[in-house]
């Protein structure tokens, strides 16, 4: 096992091993991505009380969520390289960054756009927001750190330290709607028990999850690639990778 | 089968529904699109830089 990982997170073989995992989740996240949104726009009825603005429901979902997964696999990329000195851990980091940022904003804006609707107001200093809010201000954090400190092995510790101390805000999100209870709505879906939306709504919703994990998983490989080719442009086999 | 002006007008919503999905389409298909743009950018700056280099 311990060897397999350690074959595996050599930047040569990940690289390799990541060319051709990209376009089989590339496809995967397009069917998802066509399904998802046929159910979720055509085919799911309208909700009973917020009629057609709950269709925002499949974008804002995923973005919340992969907003909080790409963090805890940083949070736990970042453990792996204070401890193991792994290489590509730190390239996963530098790289996811920029993403988990983005789909922290995605959250926070689709939020928006389906807070003002409902609630009658873009924004409000609600729990869930608010944590939101400083989850996209760690994320902006790390990149900025990463870009002030110019020796990239302080840079990794140091932004590997920030992910770690971060931590605390992800169970604050997740648990905050039950916490206070202000205006943002309970949770739509649990994995133990059963979830509150109808099969019609629900399925497209979990397409759509997936659609977005794959779109994550696919992009972080491409960037992790180009970080790898750009790190090790001296080793010997990039050069003979180049040269056929 | 509704009308396609039904689906666009999405019960009165349309301004929220379609800016919420526009914002992420925009953004996942630009990232999506730089992403590719940037790794084959730099493969090519290489194979150029080794072009130069003698074998």
């Amino acid at each position: 096992m311990w060897l397999w990982i350690n074959k595996f997170a050599a930047p040569k073989n990940f690289y390799q091993i990541a060319g051709t995992i990209i376009p089989w989740t590339s496809i995967l996240c397009a069917l998802l991505f066509l399904y998802g949104l046929i159910g979720g726009l055509i085919l799911a009825p309208p909700d009973y009380q917020q009629g057609d603005a709950f269709r925002i429901i499949y974008v804002h979902v995923p973005s919340a969520l992969l907003s909080m997964l790409i963090y805890i696999s940083l949070a736990i990329a970042a453990v792996i390289n204070l401890v193991w000195r792994i290489k590509l851990a730190d390239i996963i980091i530098a790289v996811s960054a920029p993403l988990g940022a983005a789909f922290t904003f995605l959250a926070l804006s689709t939020g928006a756009f389906w807070g003002k609707p409902m609630w009658g107001t873009w924004w409000v200093w609600d729990a869930r927001l608010t944590s939101e809010l400083i989850l996209l201000f760690i994320y902006l954090g790390v990149i900025a750190l990463r870009a002030a400190i110019p020796l990239q092995e302080s840079a990794a510790r140091a932004s590997a330290i920030l992910l770690i101390v971060g931590i605390v805000n992800i169970p604050i999100i997740h648990y905050s709607v039950a916490w206070w209870n202000t205006l943002h709505q309970g949770e739509t879906l649990t994995l133990t028990g059963a979830s509150l939306i109808a099969p019609a709504m629900l399925h497209p919703l979990w397409a759509m999850i997936l659609a977005f994990i794959c779109y994550a998983k696919t992009i972080i490989l491409i960037r992790a690639r180009t970080e790898i080719l750009r790190r090790e442009k001296q080793s010997q086999w990039i050069q003979a990778f180049l040269r056929n | 089968m509704i009308s396609l002006r039904h689906f666009l007008a999405m019960g009165g919503y349309s301004f929220y529904v379609w800016s919420a999905y526009g914002i992420t389409f925009a953004i996942l298909s630009y990232y999506a699109f730089a992403s590719i743009r940037n790794y084959k950018r730099l493969q090519r700056r290489l194979k150029k830089l080794l072009a130069q280099q003698p074998q």
